[in-house]
Order: structure tokens, then sequence, then C-alpha cells
């Protein structure tokens, strides 16, 4: 096998469900099985599901805070300073009334309040995010899970420190959150190689060119597999032609292959074949690792 | 009426259903929310009237001329989006996250805030009424503020055409996004499909959607995937008071149809699959009553 160790792929795709964390958990269990080291960090903090996938023992959990301001009124003049640094109309202030108070729904953490009170009036709590869960599995690999709380305005900062409680030495697998906005930015930006999950429909494409357009703008080596190949049309064939961009593989749709799925089962535990193209797939990443795409 | 449709996880087929809700009726608003990656235009290639500028931000840029590299800015900056360079400090677009604190604390006046001002919202017209629709940059933050554009939108050209139907296709997710695609609808319609994590997904979706006390009602997709899991998700859903509106079969016709630029309906109006999604729709119309 080629060097390999500390390589970090996210596997990602533009629209939901094209098979993100089939593909992660899969790649994830052929190397398992091998017996290499290897991690997986579930990204999509949103709904992560790729637990559901394994027989594993949960190892420790921490929170993730984030700090948001407290305003001691006993110290606080109303002078209104922190309400005017703060960009996200965290602090809400009725000069009149002398009434001031942090909306922490609102707030992002970053500190410019503190910055503004003269007073010393503001003081700074942790507010709870999401979670981290290490969980070690019976082949002594660890998955990462990062899990945001409902109601939290963005999944940024539990994806980060997800990314970061992974081990730089060890192969390591980042399952992304859907889309191209700033979840998906922060799974990618610490990745060598980017995989794309997509869809051979109309609807797959117009995510995969999203995704693609993004990953160039970045400078990142990446590659796409076509989920459910059989079902709707050549045009993803066609665009990755055209573009030059590596084929990885092809899963086939079949019945069989989502019903496996559907129930929690890893193809690549039951059939053989399946984890010789998972492992074959991990050799091409190795290969393809640094080779970026640049033609445009 | 307002009717929200999401999901949870991806891929459950939420963006076929609205389709198919959307073209149920000659005349209906279509918002869609899902701004991270519209699909809906790609099926209706609506007529664009209206183009609009969406500013979702403002990010910190250091000029290089007025830099001094004090470096003061940098143990500020929460976001660790500040590193030092030869060229004074360099402030990371991707992880900046628009704060202005370090130009507050610069003493050199040298970082100013740009607009970051890639996003659109597009409105027109479309075979089976108006149409609104948002695409965000890429790497923005998906604040829900895009998405509660479209929706203020979609909501006018209702009143404007005098229309009463509008159909959200919301995001994939929990998060604030989805949030500003349903508070204030009518109804909350979370499509599901019988595998674990579709059924996990949709119990954190109605925690969002139950939380807002909205009317909120299931459609299994796929229902004859797996039987047992669907009998699972019928368990969960009565557990938990959740109305089933419908049971939708598995068939790659709607690929078919999705690959034509039609809606399941449009494509074949009796198919079995067809018939299902209007008497889903038909529950949730005799609900409201």
């Amino acid at each position: 096998m080629l060097k390999a160790s500390g390589i970090k792929i996210t596997i990602a795709s533009g629209k939901g469900g094209t098979g993100k964390t089939f593909v992660a958990t899969n790649l994830f269990q052929s190397l398992s099985m091998e017996r290499i080291p290897v991690t997986l960090v579930d990204c999509d903090a949103e709904t992560p599901n790729a637990k559901l996938f394994f027989k594993s023992k949960k190892e420790s959990t921490r929170e993730v805070t984030q700090k948001v301001p407290v305003i001691d009124e006993s110290h606080c003049t109303y002078c209104g300073k922190c309400h005017e640094y703060c960009n996200y109309h965290a602090i809400f202030f009725l000069p009149q009334s002398q009434m001031i108070k942090v909306i922490e729904e609102l707030c992002h953490g970053c500190g410019a309040c503190l910055v503004a009170c003269k007073y010393g009036a503001i003081l700074e709590k942790d507010s709870e995010l999401g979670t981290i869960t290490r969980y070690s599995l019976t082949n002594h690999n660890t998955l990462i899970e990062s899990r945001m709380h409902t109601g939290v305005y963005s999944p940024v900062q539990v994806i980060k420190k997800g990314i970061k409680e992974a081990t730089d030495q060890i192969i390591t697998i980042l399952d992304a959150p859907p889309g191209t906005s700033c979840p998906f930015i922060h799974t990618v930006l610490k990745a060598d190689y980017v995989v794309l999950v997509t869809e051979p429909t109309p609807f797959g494409l117009s995510n995969l060119k999203q995704t693609v357009d993004t990953l160039r703008l970045m400078e990142k080596s990446f590659g796409v597999i076509i989920n459910r190949a059989g079902l709707g049309n050549d045009e993803v064939y066609n665009y990755i032609k055209q573009e030059n961009i590596k084929l990885l593989l092809e899963i086939p749709f079949q019945r069989e292959i989502a019903s496996t799925y559907s129930r929690g089962t890893l193809l690549t535990e039951i059939e053989p074949e399946w984890k010789k193209k998972f492992l074959s797939l991990f050799d091409t990443i190795i290969k393809e690792n640094g080779n970026i795409n640049h033609q445009r | 009426m307002e009717i929200s449709i999401i999901s949870g996880k991806g891929g459950t087929g939420k963006s076929s259903i609205s389709a198919a809700f959307a073209t149920l009726s000659s005349d209906v608003v279509l918002a869609d929310c899902d701004v991270d990656a519209s699909n809906q235009h790609i099926l209706f290639k609506p007529k664009h009237e209206e183009e609009q500028e969406f500013t979702g931000g403002q990010k910190a840029l250091t000029d290089p001329e007025s830099c001094t590299n004090c470096g003061i800015c940098v143990p500020y900056c929460r976001f660790d989006a500040i590193s030092f360079s030869d060229n004074g400090v360099i402030i990371s677009e991707t992880l900046c996250d628009g704060c202005q604190l370090c130009k507050r604390v610069c003493p050199h006046q040298a970082i100013k805030m740009v607009d970051y001002n890639k996003s659109r919202m597009y409105t027109g017209s479309f075979r089976n009424g108006r149409m609104v629709y948002g695409q965000l940059a890429p790497g923005e933050e998906n604040s829900g503020k895009l998405v509660n554009l479209v929706r203020d939108k979609a909501k006018k050209q209702a009143k404007l055409h005098n229309i009463d139907t509008i159909i959200i296709d919301g995001p994939p997710g929990i998060g604030c996004p989805v949030i500003s695609s349903i508070t204030g609808t009518d109804h909350v319609l979370i499509v599901t499909e019988p595998c674990l994590s579709g059924l996990i997904d949709l119990a954190r979706a109605a925690e969002v959607s139950q939380s807002f006390g909205i009317k909120t009602s299931v459609l299994i997709n796929k229902f004859d995937l797996d039987q047992n899991l669907t009998t699972d998700i019928e368990e969960w859903c009565y557990k938990n008071q959740l109305e089933i509106v419908g049971f939708i079969p598995f068939d790659t016709m709607i690929v078919e149809a999705m690959v034509n630029c039609k809606s399941i309906i449009e494509w074949s109006p009796d198919s079995a699959v067809s018939i299902a999604i209007r008497d889903a729709c038909k529950n949730i119309l005799y609900e409201k009553r």
C-alpha cells in the first residue's frame, strides 16, 4: 500500500441523500477489516447517523461550548457601547428605560462586547452547542461523532471540534454535511482529498457542479463516486469527462444495496466483493491525492 | 395556506414531493428554501422577472499598505481567522465570521469590512404559478436570513397574484435555515423513508417543528422498500401523536420524471405514486378544516 498515514479524506456531496454516509462507513469498515488504523469523524452534526452502522462502546463525551456574555447590571452604566459593538444584534438595548439583555441564540461568541465594555460589567459564561462523543469499535478503531443540540444557530463550532479530536497520524475519514455553505467548507478545509458522491440525475448534477466549483476555488484534489448508477441519465458522466474529473467508483442502483443500508448493515461486511472495491477505492485516492485538477 | 416540506435526512424525496405538490393545482407559489442546494428551478425553468442581491454578512480585509504586522488583532480573533505573513497579517475569508472586532482594535485603521454579496434571490413565473428561490454563495453562513427573504417574497407574490397556496421546499437538517423555513407556516410535512437514519432524523426534525407548535405530519416515501422499518416509523408516529398523511410506493418513475424535467404528477398522473401524493395532499387540506 502506498504512503497513506495521516491522510484526511472528506466524503461530501452538494445534494443530501446521495450516499455520503454509505461511502464513509463502508470505506471505514473495509480499512478496519484489514486492520488498518483509521478514524471516522461524523461531521454531519445536525443529523449524525454514522454510529448506527457499528457496534461500539462509548468512551467519552464532552460538551462543545461557546462563550456568551453575562451583563452584571450592578456595574453597567447603560452606555450602549456593547450593543454598538455587537455585529449580530445579540444585545438588546433600550437606553430610555435602562433595559439591556443578551439574546443568547444570536450570539456568535466573538467577544467584541467584552472589549467594548470599559466598566467591567460584562462577564462570560459557557453556553452548550453540542457534544463530541468518542466510540471505540471492536477492532479498536475510533468513531468520533459531532452532534449539535437542537436550536443552535450553526453546527460549525461542533464540526471544528470533532475534526480536531482526530489524531493527525492516523488515516481519517470525514463524513461531511450536505451543501456548500459554511459547515461543508469547514469539513473540507483540513482535507487532503475530497470524495464527492453524486447520483446521475439532474438534481445530482446541478449540486455536483456547485461543489466542484467550490473545491476548485479551494484548490483541493477531488474525485467523484456515482451512486445509484443505472438510474437517471448520462449527463453526470458527460460532465465529469468534459471537466477531466476522476471517476473513482460506480455503485449500481440495486434494491438489495438500498435495503441492506436501510437496515443499518454495512455492505462491505457481508459482501467480500464490495470490501475489495472499497479497498481499491482507497488505493485510487492515495494515488490521486495531490493531483489538483485546475482545468476549467 | 403555507405548507413547508422538510425531512431531517437528505435524499428522502423532499424536493420531488414538493414539485409534485406544486403541480397539483394550477395556481401556487413555490418557494425553494433549500438555498444551499436549490433544485426546483431545474425542473420548472421559471421565467426570471427579478434578480436580487443578498448580502449575507461582512468579511474583514486587511490593507497591506497600512498594516504594520503588529499583530494586535491576532489574539482578539476567536475564529482563528488571522495569521501573520511577510506582507502584514492575513485574514482568511473562509474562517472570518464578520464580527468586526479586529477592525475595532486595529490601531492603524488597516482593516476594513467588505460586504459578502454573492448570494442571489430570483422571482418569476412557472407553469403552475409563481416561483421564488434563493441561491446561497459557496462558503456563506446559512443563517436562515436568505430563507426569510425568500419566504417574504413568496408571501408578497401570493398576495399580489391572489394565490392561496404556498409550497415551501425546505432544506435538510434541523438548524437555522430549517427553523426559518417552518416558523409561522400552517403545516409542516416531514418526508421520511424506511431506513434507520430516516427514522432518527424524522424524530429530530419533528422535535424542532413541534417545539414551535406547528401542525406537523409525516409522509413515508418509498414505504415498500422495507416493510418492517415502515412499521417502526408508524409506531413511532403513533406514540408521538404525529399523523401519517400518506405512504408513497417506491418507483424509479420518479427519477424518470426528474430526468425529463417534470414532476411525477405531470409525468405520470395515474401512477400509484401520483395517486398516493394526491391523497396525502387531500389529507393535509382536510386536516386544516
